[in-house]
């Protein structure tokens, strides 16, 4: 009888390694493909020379109206931001309490940083929340403490992007997670909600949300009840997001196997013991980049609150430049300095979806 | 069979449509089983076997008849769906693992969420469990980390931290490589000591022959045939039976 011999594993040939090998293979495989290659290059160079030319060698970074005024087209004017940045960041805010803004900002920031941890992820966080928004509202609000009070509609630049987007996105991923379940309920009336409310806001663009949520409600409310505009805000941004993560989420829940519900049906599992434990964690895992793409959505979105005259981010960088004729000329710079910021932001969310996508991809092992 | 005890499971003219389709998938089924006792269920696919195991833990509810579960009849009260769960373990085609949790996660769900019992005690339990199915060296990893026999046998693991009076196999080899069948099935004739009632839909006659006290055979909804496996096998009493079994067991 044969005896059955194993031919031992060995690599896979023609993979040559080092960096040099990589250029050939890649870049200059034909004579077609260098000269491509070289051509792109000269582009790119040049581009950034010229770039550079006018970022860097001929830019003005001092608050000097005069030399700005002197390299217009040649150099960029950075004072610009020297001058305005302070405005742009912080908006119609108060200059002399600015440091509030920037520590509330700070610690709410800092808050949403430990909550993306996992190893932070117990029951202490929803306090830590609390106590953040708390302290939060102290600071920007005052009024106690001996803090002079600020209305809200003095809130403005950074720190109410930074806000709108943290809140709305809280009280929006629970709200489409509840939502997405509700379509797919057994229920029918609250399916009907449920689909009734995707559809309608869906159908609406946000700018007509925020609009209503700040001229239309208040002539709903009964004679004396006010609610504050910037309630109504994140109502109408939380309500938008909310009905596109609710969709997001159903195509993941969709996409799980009924034997997993099936499975946790026999083991005696309630509904919401099932939604909790299985189905959640397996259909909001596939949707991290769909979910990402609705936050980082959102983050931008809340530069239309200027409809409604609160001066984020972007609203403030208008709010400074219009105002000013000398400086209004500089708005390409400071333009890009508020790119920079979020592009900054939103880099790091998509990073950071990267990562849990990874990280939950362990358990899968496919 | 003891046919002087009460049945532990009982179908009245039981009849059940889709709600889907209308498809008329079991008709006027009238069936006991007695506690403990060993039955293997039979036929060509779409004759409602699948369908009929179902309804014995609720995942499938019925329109016509009655369907008796230990004492419980199963209906619209949701109090009695509970209980029967709690007392009939199910394995499936798919296994049905859970890929997010652990091969131990996944057996101490149950105990320690429905039967609330203390995560210590549940680990320790669950641990037998997966001794007895031999694959206690897997228990930290995750199913999809496991061959397609090791993961039915952690099924049937999971299954068995209910401590069910009934346990129920839809079709728990048809998914696995030829390799991985006997192992399976192993573990199931070994279960069929301790004194649970199973049921058990499968074409692998060999099992029947060696552990059923009973087959029955289905075909298009009804209960064509029923009898021990050896007069079954050896001399099936209709058309439709023998016609089944000549192309199963053909070659």
């Amino acid at each position: 009888m044969h005896v059955f011999k194993s031919i031992e594993a060995r690599p896979m040939p023609g993979q040559s390694a080092g960096p040099l090998a990589w250029l050939r293979v890649n870049l200059f495989s034909s004579t077609s493909n260098s000269v491509m290659t070289l051509l792109l290059l000269a582009l790119g160079v040049w581009t950034l020379m010229s770039s550079m030319d006018w970022a860097l060698v001929h830019a003005v970074f001092g608050a000097n109206l005069q030399a700005c005024n002197d390299v217009r087209g040649v150099g960029a004017c950075w004072g610009v931001i020297t001058e305005k940045g302070r405005l742009i960041v912080m908006g119609r805010y108060p200059e002399a309490e600015h440091w509030r803004p920037v520590i509330a900002t700070a610690l709410m920031l800092g808050v949403v940083v430990i909550s993306c941890m996992p190893r932070f992820w117990n029951k202490a966080l929803p306090l830590i929340w609390a106590l953040m928004l708390v302290v939060y509202f102290i600071l920007m609000k005052g009024g106690l403490m001996g803090l002079t009070e600020v209305d809200t509609d003095q809130w403005g630049g950074f720190p109410l992007t930074v806000m709108l987007t943290v809140i709305s996105m809280t009280l929006a991923f629970p709200l489409a997670i509840f939502v997405a379940l509700g379509r797919r309920s057994n229920m029918p009336a609250i399916k009907t909600l449920c689909t009734l409310y995707v559809e309608l806001i869906r159908g609406v663009p946000l700018i007509t949300v925020l609009f209503m949520a700040s001229f239309m409600l208040p002539l709903f409310m009964p004679e004396g009840v006010k609610i504050d505009v910037l309630v109504r805000v994140v109502v109408g941004i939380t309500l938008f997001s909310a009905a596109y993560m609710a969709e997001v989420i159903r195509g993941g829940l969709q996409a799980l196997p009924k034997g997993q519900t099936e499975a946790a049906a026999t083991l005696g599992l309630t509904y919401w013991q099932t939604q909790r434990m299985i189905v959640l964690p397996q259909a909001l895992a596939t949707v991290v980049p769909s979910i990402m793409n609705t936050f980082i959505g959102l983050f931008k979105d809340t530069s239309l609150v200027t409809i409604v005259s609160l001066y984020e981010l972007t609203g403030a960088l208008g709010l400074a430049l219009n105002s000013d004729a000398d400086w209004r000329p500089f708005k390409i710079e400071a333009y890009l300095f508020i790119t920079f910021i979020y592009f900054a932001f939103c880099f790091a969310m998509s990073r950071y979806s990267l990562w849990i996508e990874e990280r939950t991809a362990v358990s899968k092992v496919r | 069979m003891t046919s002087n005890a009460t049945p532990i499971i009982e179908f009245k003219g039981v009849n059940k449509w889709y709600a889907s389709n209308g498809y008329h998938v079991l008709r006027d089924v009238n069936l006991q089983f007695a506690k403990g006792e060993k039955v293997v269920i039979c036929g060509p696919s779409g004759s409602g076997k699948s369908t009929l195991i179902r309804c014995i833990n609720a995942l499938e509810e019925y329109q016509e008849g009655t369907l008796t579960v230990d004492g419980t009849v199963l209906g619209d009260d949701l109090k009695g769906i509970d209980q029967v769960r709690r007392e009939v373990g199910m394995v499936f085609q798919q296994f049905n693992l859970f890929p997010h949790l652990t091969v131990m996660e996944n057996l101490i769900l149950s105990p320690t969420w429905v039967a609330k019992m203390p995560r210590k005690e549940a680990i320790d339990k669950a641990m037998v469990q997966l001794e007895r199915v031999r694959i206690a060296e897997h228990a930290n990893k995750y199913p999809l980390q496991l061959s397609g026999g090791q993961q039915q046998r952690v099924a049937i693991a999971r299954a068995l931290c209910l401590t069910p009076k009934i346990m129920l196999f839809d079709e728990p080899t048809s998914a696995l490589d030829p390799e991985m069948i006997k192992e399976v099935l192993d573990v199931m004739v070994e279960l069929t000591s301790q004194g649970m009632t199973m049921l058990c839909v499968t074409h692998e006659m060999g099992f029947a022959k060696a552990v059923a006290d009973r087959v029955i055979f289905m075909d298009q909804g009804q209960v064509v045939e029923q009898a021990p496996p050896q007069q079954f096998f050896d001399a099936p009493q209709t058309d439709r039976a023998q016609d089944f079994l000549s192309k199963i067991l053909g070659h």
